[in-house]
């Protein structure tokens, strides 16, 4: 059996809106192994954004447990401050979102290259070069973000966020502003990247077509995994 | 790999007429700074090159001769009092004393002088003492007198130019309706003996009927004489008085120093309106770019990151900023000086603000200081943006 690369147990966010409780994730459990592609689906306002950032630890849960490789990250008794969370990123998650947020006044290689000015784990202008390739946009390198398509834009947002050579790439609904020809490319990049670097991927999607393209599927509905449908057999 | 300062300098550019007009406030405080300073600076030094010039650091004249030679430069009056020249006998065995040279002034009305007349400045001087004391002044034509008594006048630069005189030129001295020989023109010196003509003091004596009278006495002491001992001295001798050119300048100075306190406070003010102004451009730049941050913290950046970020360019704005100042405040000094000029009561010779690396260096430093206080607010701030709030922020917009 494949080691879990996260492992949640009865995780639990709430909002408070005035006096009343809202809760975004009830008691979610689930397991996510190395190399995994899984995808979450649901529709808005049932929780997966809430779940993915509490999994890529940009968020603190209200209860339950979360374990990244074997270690706790978050338990009843251990809450981590702003910068623990900043560490344990930096150290193992890619992130990709929706708008990209590629910083305007820097070219294509410049805004893949950004993370290695705050953490140096591995890679040089090389690297960023090799990942632009790879995502077949090395000869956007020096164009600005408002030069390129937002199909280019999204394969930068990926460079950028793999250049540290993560071990998670969390995708929060990576296609949601591209058209369905792009939204396709961007998915089948993401499964090449699982496929060939072991990379573990988490992506949230409204799309069930793409949702599909994952080893597997969890379905969430009012703050709780509803199904789960396992692809594993078609990806090989 | 792309440095923080890179990104920092990029982001700059992004705003580019808010980065100017920032910019534009910082250069104008640190023109404001360094121009005062140069003030404070190079007016002092005029000063003391002025007093310098005059080559002794002591005048003794007859009592209330100050304040009527005033009178007397005002109105025109005759109301100047003479001690004995035999007094030069007496105050020059005094052990401080290197050299000692007796003046005698007068002054005449020129109805030719300027539009409604004036009065001409006449120093009666023994050339040898004079010209040793004043070893500065150059002669851009001729030379001393002949002799003691030659009816002779060495014209100071600007005497010279108003009176079209040159060597060899006759000029008549009003009043007396006598004629001399103008046998030398000095070089301009920027004091005030380049408005003076100089006579023979023998001559002088003899024209205005003072014989062996005299006016002042110049004084130049020995290298680390003591000043006030010889000031007291000589305060024992009857009806002189002791004019010393440091007290002269302690006054000027604490003439000046209201002005400076003045231009003082304009130049704070400035600098206040210049930091507000940096940190309002750098809080705008933080509150728009705060999904961007957020994300900055995503991608890996700890806070400390963020902060230098956001310092650094807060850094360069100060630096660009101040080094503008310092070239506008160097370009323009001489025209400060000339407005500063018309607005001091008494002003020395020469530039008024005197501008060098030191200062220069100070002010740079002082700016970017002010520059890291200002940047400290807006960079704790986006250092403090939690990325999920950032990522949220767009989800609410």
């Amino acid at each position: 059996m494949n080691q879990p690369i996260l492992e949640a147990i009865n995780l639990k966010k709430v909002y408070l809106r005035g006096s009343e409780q809202i809760p975004a994730v009830n008691e979610v459990s689930l397991r996510i192994n190395r190399g995994d592609f899984v995808s979450i689906i649901g529709p808005s306002g049932s929780g997966k954004t809430t779940l993915v950032n509490i999994l890529g630890c940009l968020d603190n849960p209200t209860s339950g447990e979360l374990n990244l490789n074997g270690r706790s990250i978050f338990s009843h008794a251990r809450r981590l401050s702003e910068r623990e969370l900043t560490k344990i990123r930096r150290e193992t998650f890619g992130y990709i979102f929706q708008n990209f947020y590629l910083i305007p006044t820097l070219t294509v290689l410049e805004n893949v290259m950004l993370p290695l000015t705050f953490y140096r784990k591995k890679g040089s202008e090389d690297e960023g070069m090799k990942l632009l390739k790879l995502l077949g946009i090395e000869h956007r390198k020096d164009h600005l973000p408002g030069q390129i398509s937002g199909g280019e834009m999204q394969r930068v947002a990926i460079a950028r966020a793999m250049v540290n050579v993560p071990e998670i790439l969390l995708a929060d609904e990576p296609t949601g502003n591209l058209d369905t020809r792009r939204s396709v490319e961007i998915v089948e990049v993401l499964k090449d990247l699982s496929r060939n670097s072991d990379l573990t991927v988490l992506m949230v999607t409204h799309n069930q077509e793409l949702a599909r393209n994952a080893d597997r599927l969890l379905e969430m509905k009012d703050g709780l995994i509803q199904e789960t449908m396992d692809f594993a057999k078609k990806v090989g | 790999m792309i440095t923080k300062s890179q990104v920092a300098l990029k982001n700059l550019r992004r705003k580019k007429v808010r980065s100017l007009l920032t910019l534009v406030g910082i250069a104008l405080s640190a023109w404001v700074l360094v121009s005062l300073l140069g003030f404070n600076h190079g007016y002092e030094t005029a000063l003391n090159k002025d007093i310098d010039n005059m080559g002794f650091q002591l005048m003794a004249m007859a009592k209330g001769c100050p304040y009527e030679a005033a009178t007397l430069m005002l109105k025109g009056g005759t109301g100047l009092r003479y001690m004995p020249q035999s007094i030069v006998d007496s105050i020059v065995k005094e052990p401080e004393v290197e050299r000692i040279t007796p003046i005698l002034m007068q002054a005449v009305f020129d109805p030719n002088k300027g539009e409604s007349g004036g009065i001409a400045g006449y120093f009666g001087v023994e050339p040898k003492s004079f010209s040793e004391l004043k070893s500065f002044l150059k002669f851009r034509q001729g030379r001393w007198f002949t002799d003691e008594n030659a009816y002779e006048v060495v014209m100071g630069f600007e005497a010279a130019e108003l009176e079209q005189r040159e060597v060899g030129d006759k000029i008549l001295m009003p009043e007396k309706n006598i004629e001399f020989k103008v046998v030398g023109v000095l070089e301009r010196s920027g004091t005030q003996d380049d408005g003076t003509i100089f006579v023979p003091l023998k001559t002088l004596q003899k024209v205005f009927d003072k014989p062996d009278e005299i006016t002042t006495l110049g004084i130049k002491l020995k290298k680390d004489a003591d000043s006030s001992r010889l000031e007291a001295k000589l305060y024992k001798l009857p009806d002189i008085q002791v004019v010393s050119l440091a007290q002269v300048k302690e006054t000027i100075m604490g003439l000046i120093s209201t002005a400076k306190v003045m231009v003082l406070s304009i130049a704070v003010i400035a600098i206040v309106i210049a930091m507000v102004g940096v940190i309002n451009t750098i809080l705008m730049s933080v509150h728009e770019r705060f999904q961007e941050i957020g994300i900055l913290k995503t991608i890996g950046a700890m806070p400390l990151d963020i902060f230098q970020l956001i310092w650094i360019e807060t850094l360069i704005l100060c630096a660009i900023g101040g080094l503008l100042g310092i070239g506008l405040a160097l370009a323009f000094s001489k025209a400060t000086g000339l407005v500063i000029r018309q607005l001091l009561p008494y002003s020395p010779s020469g530039g008024l603000v005197l501008i060098d690396i030191k200062l220069i260096l100070v002010t740079l430093v002082a700016v970017l200081c002010i520059g890291l206080l200002s940047g400290i607010y807006p960079a704790w701030k986006a250092g403090r943006i939690r990325p999920l709030e950032a990522i949220r922020s767009e989800a609410s917009r």
